[in-house]
């Protein structure tokens, strides 16, 4: 029991982590921006397929930082070319517009590297186990993947926080006009934070798609749960995406270790005793609930505090 | 959304001579729906309208969320799902029991099934409006759809849940076992679901529906609540929805997870904007066009989402408002007779915007087939993927075509540009 405890509290804070590295730079974006950007799972999925080839071309050290540089351009050439373009019809048009783009990365990507997932292995520098807890082997590279978030969520944190830059950027979110009247270009400054943001989900894709699978539908699985984080820490709040990334990762984690039915704990229901849909219910175990979880949890909180965890704007 | 105004003002505008001319529209419409399979008689045909009129009931009703009340939905499948569970297991316990409920009031207990659901989570949902709603109903509708596949005594699993529609008690002679009778019924469906839905925006709820869309705060600033006014709009578009699903489940005897899912949420969305949103009659061109679309390009190409996608980004930033938009755009200038001066523009940019479009199509072709190694058949021309020929073929039709159409289209602009302004002197343009 324990094992599974420490295990399962290691592998929720590492999904919580790369969670939170996806949700910062779309909660970064949305906040500046005001539109959800719908194609930022698919920016995710871009980063472990260029992560993959560039592998294969140039190895793995390389790859880990072209392809979120990579991403970043593209994220920045549809800032660009589309989003701005887009504004004057407003943020509905805009949402609708990443959310056609999402669906035409997905289509592109399997055009290119197929629907079946890729040999996307972990680098042999670090294909180790770094140490052993209760007779389990925990690789190295979950330790790196960790290392990883941790260091841009801190990095992203300081210089939101304590730099000029940052400054700049969080004075472009209330007071666009004022900035400008200062001389700094801010359209150029949103362009950035659209690079940057896509070319955090384009690194979170390179590391993660060793360890999870790399296949074309990878953004399409993920994306609503990033939603859900975002919804549920409070849209625009980098404190609450952190809080609702690490509960909805170490949530999900659990749940998908744990075997136990209501039947389990309180003995199998006589199937005479109600109509099936309770059986249903009474025998689905925890583990069959886990990819329905976030979603639960994300209806909970919109009855319970509609503003999300740590929101504080009613839109 | 688009501040556009709706058809239904200009027909409470010009009142007799409009309403001539507005009853014609409608019966125009039902009698081609009569003739229609007459004409076109072939059972792929048949089958062809049957998906068509059902796509069309479902766009309508999103379009009570989309363009009428301004909630964009990405989870809208899952009323149209519930309708079509509902609908089965309905007839299901019709054949059971040996009720006396005839085929043609399934749909209706479909549009049940649909407005239960929206009646349940409606009100948390329609809190809010905007990108929070938008996230929500995605969420939900994932919600949804995984549950679907863990309830299995009421979803049936993977499998779903089948019926059979020709074991119903018969009405009027008719077993509804040829695709014909459900083409009938399902066109019956459509006119009775389309001038309902009409006939909702032209209620007051209707009106402070797009007043909610357009400005929230002054809704409440006269007295209506904007939550209890969404929350009845979403409720609406969940009973048809419901109903759409139900002729989907008579139509194919089955229902199951795949009609609950984000595809269906996509493929709404994708038909009702690519209409437009902004006219009644936008979201009918959209479900024919996308659904005709779905129907001919699966057979041509294997990566005919794509297309979808890169239409659907083209509309979004060229034409928000849609096909519907488009044409309608064109409406003051045909009543100020200014049209002819732009036409002669039209037909000149046609040929370089084509020969980008094929172009475009010739790449993403190539990418797709350039493993397969399968020839690519355009306009009768067959071309190599593995050859450079083609790929330059490609690249000379994409980037000379987009420099000379944008040159084109600037032309276009212009000549728009100056057949407005004579309209707007004439008193046809505000």
């Amino acid at each position: 029991m324990l094992e599974l405890v420490v295990i399962s509290t290691l592998n929720g804070v590492l999904f919580g982590m790369l969670l939170f590295l996806l949700s910062s730079g779309l909660t970064v974006i949305f906040s500046m921006m005001g539109v959800l950007n719908f194609a930022h799972a698919s920016f995710y999925m871009l980063g472990a397929f260029f992560g993959f080839q560039l592998t294969k071309w140039i190895g793995f050290w390389p790859a880990l930082v072209l392809a979120p540089l990579l991403v970043g351009a593209i994220g920045m050439a549809v800032e660009r070319y589309g989003l701005r373009n887009t504004h004057k019809h407003g943020h509905v048009a805009e949402l609708l517009l990443t959310f056609g783009l999402a669906f035409a990365i997905e289509e592109i990507v399997s055009m290119i590297w197929g629907k079946s997932p890729l040999d996307y292995r972990v680098p042999a520098l670090l294909d180790f186990p770094a140490f052993t807890i209760f007779s389990t082997n925990y690789p190295a590279y979950k330790i790196f993947m960790l290392a990883v978030s941790v260091v841009i969520f801190v990095a992203l944190l300081v210089v939101l926080k304590r730099t000029r830059v940052g400054l700049i950027v969080q004075a472009a979110l209330t007071h666009p006009h004022m900035v400008g009247h200062l001389g700094h270009n801010v359209g150029r400054v949103f362009m950035a934070v659209f690079g940057v943001g896509s070319a955090l989900a384009g690194l979170a894709g390179v590391i993660a798609g060793p360890a999870l699978v790399t296949q074309s539908d990878m953004a399409a699985s993920l994306g609503p749960i990033l939603f859900v984080v975002i919804v549920f820490g409070g849209l625009g709040s980098l404190p609450g995406a952190f809080i609702a990334s690490l509960v909805i990762g170490l949530v999900q984690t659990f749940a998908v270790a744990l075997d136990g039915s209501l039947a389990s704990a309180f003995g199998p229901l006589d199937p005479s005793a109600g109509p099936s849909v309770l059986t249903d219910i009474w025998n689905v175990t925890i583990a069959q609930v886990a990819p329905i979880v976030p979603y639960l949890l994300l209806v909970i909180i919109l009855i319970v505090r509609p503003m999300g965890l740590m929101g504080t704007r009613e839109s | 959304m688009t501040t556009a105004p709706t058809s239904t003002s200009k027909v409470a505008a010009d009142a007799s001579g409009g309403s001539l001319r507005f009853y014609g529209v409608w019966l125009l419409g039902i009698a081609a729906l009569i003739v229609l399979p007459m004409i076109f008689s072939s059972g792929g045909s048949l089958t062809s309208f049957s998906l068509i009129g059902i796509a069309i009931v479902f766009a309508l009703s999103y379009n009570i969320l989309l363009g009428q009340t301004g909630l964009l939905s990405f989870g809208h499948a899952v009323h149209y799902g519930l309708g079509g569970f509902a609908a089965c297991h309905m007839m299901n316990a019709v054949v059971s029991h040996g009720w006396p409920i005839p085929l043609p009031f399934i749909p209706l207990f479909g549009g049940l099934g649909g407005l239960v659901f929206a009646v349940i989570i409606g009100w948390v949902m329609t809190k809010r409006a905007g990108t929070v709603f938008a996230m929500i109903s995605l969420g939900i509708g994932e919600l949804v759809a995984s549950s679907s596949l863990i309830l299995r005594s009421v979803f049936g699993g993977e499998s779903g849940i089948t019926t059979d529609r020709t074991a119903l008690p018969k009405m009027l002679g008719w077993s509804f076992g040829p695709q014909l009778q459900v083409y009938y019924l399902i066109a019956f469906w459509l006119v009775l679901s389309a001038i309902a839905m009409y006939a909702l925006t032209r209620t007051p709820l209707g009106r402070i529906s797009n007043a909610v869309r357009d400005n929230p705060e002054r809704v409440q600033f006269i007295g209506y609540d904007p939550h209890v006014v969404r929350y009845l709009a979403f409720c609406f578009a969940g009973f048809f929805a419901g109903v759409a699903g139900g002729l989907a489940a008579i139509n194919f005897e089955i229902a199951n997870s795949a009609y609950l899912g984000a595809i269906q949420s996509g493929l709404v969305l994708f038909s009702t904007f690519i209409g437009g949103t902004a006219y009644f009659f936008g979201p009918i061109l959209g479900a024919i066009l996308v659904t005709y679309l779905q129907l001919g390009l699966t057979n041509l190409t294997g990566v005919w989402q794509l297309y979808f996608g890169i239409i659907f980004i083209g509309i979004v930033m060229f034409s928000p408002g849609g096909i519907a938009g488009l044409l309608m755009m064109h409406r003051p200038l045909i009543r100020a007779g200014t049209l002819w001066t732009v036409i002669p523009s039209y037909l000149v940019a046609i040929v370089p915007t084509v020969a980008l479009a094929c172009g475009v199509i010739l790449t993403i072709e190539t990418v797709a087939r350039f493993s397969g190694g399968d020839p690519i058949n355009l306009f009768g021309i067959a071309f190599n993927p593995t050859s450079p020929v083609t790929w330059i073929a490609a690249a000379v039709l994409v980037v000379g075509g987009f420099f000379v159409a944008r040159l084109t289209w600037r032309r276009i602009a212009d000549a728009w540009d100056r057949a407005a302004t004579v309209a707007r002197d004439r008193g046809y343009l505000a």
